[in-house]
């Protein structure tokens, strides 16, 4: 059983301070393989690795959560299937694939689109 | 406290929806007449407010495409017009269907617009996937009117009223017109707290609450209220440009979205909700939005990973044939109506208000609009009489 | 009515003792439960698995917290427990909801609903609270309680209340950094909020016990701040708290997390839907639903109990959800409920008025700094979710002429975002009111619509 490092020297945001000796879950984040603890929720695995859970929509940074209660909405994040994930509110289960940016699949952009993005006119 | 002192000007406005901002604002631009407009709570709050915010020529009846074609110019240079952002995207307006009868049903209305200056292309189901590929199987063809498009409906209004009283109307919001009497040559409306403006000309366009004033001078007009159930979605990345909808004869289906600039998705169709037009309050019905969510999924597969952040609702007025009430009076003179669009007033909205503005400064307006008049109600009425 | 269909909103204290209530006098009850285990916020539980006992979790509350889990427990079998369900809307007579997984929904019919919504951390925007590692006092507690994390190596703790004081003791004893307590409100209350707090003794002199323990810790306590400003970027999130102290001075606190809040805010979000009346409440100015002394909304057959309706903390709620319960039986002609009812009515509202005396004193030790709203710099982010700003919100009245809360967010989007706004709707009513020269209330409130919370577009329609 591997045990995570406690101190947030392995880049994460969340201090662990007890609760340590509970089995490990294995799990992926945005493709880099993580491992977290039976019992946690998505948010404390994300920011016990990192210390961002997303990016505002609107320009002003990133976003690690605020409420941990389901309030806020704003630590929803999706799986790589393009599913919707409240990490606050959900337990880590092994195997789950987690993006913190929206996986393409979610909502493409339409060839036409892509096209007046890149200055052309569609055909 | 009542000013009993009459407040005259040429032109008097009751209604502070799209159709009384506009018709204000060109009073004042193209035709220097004074105006004085009565809102009875907020400009814009209520049907101009609250609809999808389809600027479309496409799918209209054909005796609307000159005055939405009308629209459409203005809307083209709205936001200099204002000198306000409406969020106008003219990426066009696309309608797809389920069943090839419905796609003939598309085909015909190309043929149909196309001598009445409107250009639509259709698509198959092979072309929409190349252009879009957003559609589920079921989508067999569409039709595409590219230089339609959609705006921001909780901005217009407004906007449109602060240009009107920056180019000199006088917009009195909080005033509820009690009645409206005819006083010799001239109307004076009073309002509820006892203020009293006159002018020769009226224009009635109170949306949902005109039949009363219709029916007081002697027009009475079959008016229902419905409620667009609406709903937004959280932001997604941008990626949708036309606003689309499914054309369909069954009521359930017709669900219709556009994606704004920030992202969100604004949705709306199927069925209507209970509007309470005496209360001012209407309602989205969960079952209707659970409804509209199944039939979104099966328009738009990837809808089935999106949240749905907030419904509402509005008041529109509907008049029972889907034709609106335009144009003057078939009783008194200097009297006009403006109101009963049946859920699709916003995009022509900025034409309605030219051709009032026209028709109340000059007598005669450009575009046809006899489809429209208020007589027809009249003439039914007779004919039912004489029937029984 | 001898068989009512009764439904419950949150198995926080309330909650529970409604179901309890409702069981006892021979109603089966559905509990309907956001969470995925009972307990609310104040009691939530840790995930099965974790070792910790409650003396550790919960403290001085421990055997109470035991006494609602262990309670709670034993209802399960005789209550019809919907644990992952949202209730997301609300109609005459129908709640409607869906599970938060298997996207299943259901309209239940009731003859008595009891919402036990609870409530969450109030906020007053500082500008620098949308950085990531900005987090509500309530989520510090819930990271330790829930999850034995701290939000941070070190924590900076901001705002006003108990629960400042609380949450920074609970960090301290389980070995987290704690670099600061910030306190808006002055060191000494005024008599009359004493006059308020002693209501509840005992509670008074344990948040005093509190704030000895943290001065011992080592912890710079200062009171009658005025925030200033969370430093950071928006890469790496927060680094430092900058205050002006009680004498105008500028101080600043480097930290990796700051914990903010200003005591709590009901969630009325289905008191909205239920279109029930709300009053606006000057002492804590914020509106709240109307209710009579049992928790009667002006709704027939809808009911509230607990922090979501009044602020009493989780004693207060207890009483308040039973009381609820039998005054909804008691409203639907049960037999047994009536006769509860009338044996416990005079006690309970008895016990809850002591409460409120204390709310009361609580409202004004830890009051609202509303001004601070008002004094926001321009590009201060308001809503967190839109991305809006003071300055945007002050446009939507000076430019666009919004006199009330609900034109303001047509204009503006203030509140428009995922979280409907639950963490910027006092604070924007308060600039709005300030921009336009009138008092809050005339402003209004944000009105609420449906979902709740945010509904997947995969829910289900239902039988």
């Amino acid at each position: 059983m591997n045990k995570p490092s406690l101190q947030p020297g392995s880049g994460g945001r969340f201090v662990r301070l007890a609760e340590t000796a509970r089995a490990a879950v294995h799990l992926s984040i945005d493709g880099a393989p993580v491992t977290a603890l039976e019992g946690d929720t998505l948010l404390v695995a994300l920011l016990t690795h990192g210390r961002r859970v997303r990016s505002s929509e609107f320009g002003d940074g990133t976003r690690a959560g605020f409420c941990l209660m389901g309030a806020c909405q704003d630590c929803w994040v999706w799986d790589e299937a393009g599913h919707r994930l409240r990490a606050c509110s959900t337990a880590v289960v092994d195997g789950m694939r987690v993006r913190t940016t929206p996986p393409a699949s979610l909502w493409p952009v339409t060839p036409e689109v892509a096209a007046r993005e890149r200055g052309e006119v569609f055909r | 406290m009542s000013d009993t002192t009459q407040q005259r000007s040429d032109v008097l406005i009751v209604g502070g929806g799209l159709m009384g901002t506009t018709t204000a604002l060109f009073l004042r631009r193209h035709h220097g007449l004074s105006v004085t407009l009565l809102e009875r709570e907020l400009i814009g709050r209520q049907a101009s407010g609250t609809n999808f915010g389809n600027v479309r020529r496409q799918g209209r009846a054909l005796e609307q495409i000159a005055l939405a074609n009308r629209a459409r110019a203005v809307w083209g240079r709205v936001n200099e017009l204002l000198g306000e952002d409406l969020e106008f995207v003219p990426y066009g307006h696309l309608r797809v269907c389920y069943t090839e009868q419905q796609a003939a049903t598309l085909e015909q209305h190309v043929r149909d617009v196309q001598p009445l200056g409107l250009d639509l292309q259709m698509f198959s189901a092979d072309a929409l996937r190349k252009r879009w590929g957003i559609f589920s199987d079921e989508v067999v063809a569409g039709s595409l009117s590219p230089l339609d498009g959609h705006a921001n409906p909780r901005l217009a209004g407004p906007a449109f009223g602060r240009a009107a009283q920056r180019a000199g109307a006088h917009i009195h919001e909080h005033s509820e017109v009690a009645h409206i009497e005819r006083v010799g040559a001239e109307f004076v409306a009073h309002t509820v707290d006892g203020r009293q403006y006159r002018a020769p000309q009226l224009l009635v366009t109170t949306g949902a609450w005109s039949a009363r004033f219709a029916q007081a001078f002697g027009e009475p007009v079959p008016l229902d209220a419905r409620g667009p159930q609406m709903g937004v979605t959280e932001p997604l990345p941008y990626a949708i440009g036309p606003s689309i909808g499914v054309s369909t004869p069954i009521e359930t289906e017709g669900l219709y979205f556009r994606q704004i600039a920030r992202g969100n998705i604004v949705f709306g169709g199927g069925l209507k909700g209970p509007a309470l037009a005496d209360a001012v309050r209407a309602y989205v019905k969960p079952d209707n939005t659970l409804r509209q969510l199944r039939e979104l999924r099966r328009f738009v597969p990837a809808f089935a990973n999106v949240q749905l952040i907030r419904v509402w609702s509005g008041i529109e007025g509907y008049t029972g044939d889907w034709v609106p009430v335009l144009g003057p009076s078939a009783r008194v003179a200097g009297l006009h109506y403006a109101f009963g669009f049946n859920g699709e007033g916003f995009a022509i909205s900025p034409g309605v208000g030219e051709v009032m503005a026209e028709l109340i400064a000059t007598g005669r307006t450009s575009t046809p609009i006899a489809a429209f008049a208020i007589g027809r109600f009249a003439s039914a009425a007779q004919d039912q009489a004489i029937t029984t | 009515m001898t068989s009512p269909r009764v439904v419950v909103v949150g198995t926080g204290p309330a909650g529970v003792r409604a179901a309890q209530a409702l069981v006892e006098a021979g109603v089966r009850p559905i509990v309907i439960d956001e969470g995925r285990r009972d307990g609310g916020q104040i009691y939530r539980r840790q995930p099965e698995g974790f070792t910790r006992t409650h003396a550790t979790l919960y403290g001085s509350e421990a055997a109470k917290a035991q006494a609602l889990h262990s309670d709670f427990d034993a209802l399960r079998t005789q209550i019809d427990y919907r644990p992952e369900t949202l209730a997301w809307n609300v109609t005459a007579g129908q709640l409607h909801t869906v599970h938060a997984t298997s996207g299943e929904t259901a309209a239940l019919n009731f003859d008595a609903l009891i919402v036990c919504a609870g409530a969450t951390d109030r906020l007053m925007p500082v500008p620098g609270w949308n950085q990531a590692g900005c987090y509500s006092l309530g989520a510090a507690q819930i990271a330790l309680k829930a999850q034995a994390c701290a939000i941070g190596s070190r924590v900076v703790f901001m705002g006003s209340g108990p629960l400042l004081y609380l949450v920074a003791a609970q960090y301290l004893k389980a070995g987290a950094t704690v670099e600061a307590l910030l306190d808006t409100s002055p060191a000494m209350p005024t008599l009359n909020a004493l006059r308020g707090l002693l209501h509840r003794p005992r509670l008074l002199l344990r948040g005093l016990a509190l704030m000895a323990s943290l001065r011992l810790g080592g912890v710079k306590l200062m009171h009658a701040v005025a925030p200033l400003r969370i430093d950071g970027t928006p890469d790496g999130g927060v680094s430092g708290v900058v205050v002006r102290d009680a004498r105008g001075a500028e101080r600043a606190f480097a930290c990796d997390a700051v914990g903010l809040g200003w005591h709590l805010r009901a969630e009325t979000q289905l008191a909205d839907l239920a279109r029930c009346e709300f009053a606006f409440e000057p002492l804590s100015r914020q509106w709240l639903p109307r209710i009579d002394d049992c928790g009667r909304s002006s709704t027939p057959g809808v009911y509230f109990a607990g922090d979501g309706a009044r602020i009493l903390g989780a004693d207060g709620a207890e009483a308040a959800g039973r009381l609820a319960a039998l005054a909804a039986l008691h409203d639907v002609d049960h037999a047994r409920g009536r006769s509860l009812f009338a044996a416990e009515q005079t006690a309970l509202t008895r016990t809850l008025a002591t409460m409120n005396g204390f709310r009361e004193g609580l409202a004004r030790a830890f009051r609202w700094p509303h001004e601070q709203a008002a004094a926001l710099p321009n590009d201060a982010v308001v809503c967190r979710c839109e991305a809006v700003t003071a300055g945007e919100l002050r446009r939507s009245v000076f430019e666009l002429g919004s006199q009330e809360v609900n034109r303001a967010k047509a204009f503006s989007r203030v509140g428009m975002g995922r979280c409907q706004g639950r963490y910027c709707a006092h604070a924007a009513a308060e600039i709005v009111a300030a921009a336009a020269s009138v008092p809050v209330e005339l402003v209004g409130r944000l009105r609420g619509q449906a979902p709740v919370k945010p509904l997947l577009m995969s829910a289900q329609e239902h039988e």
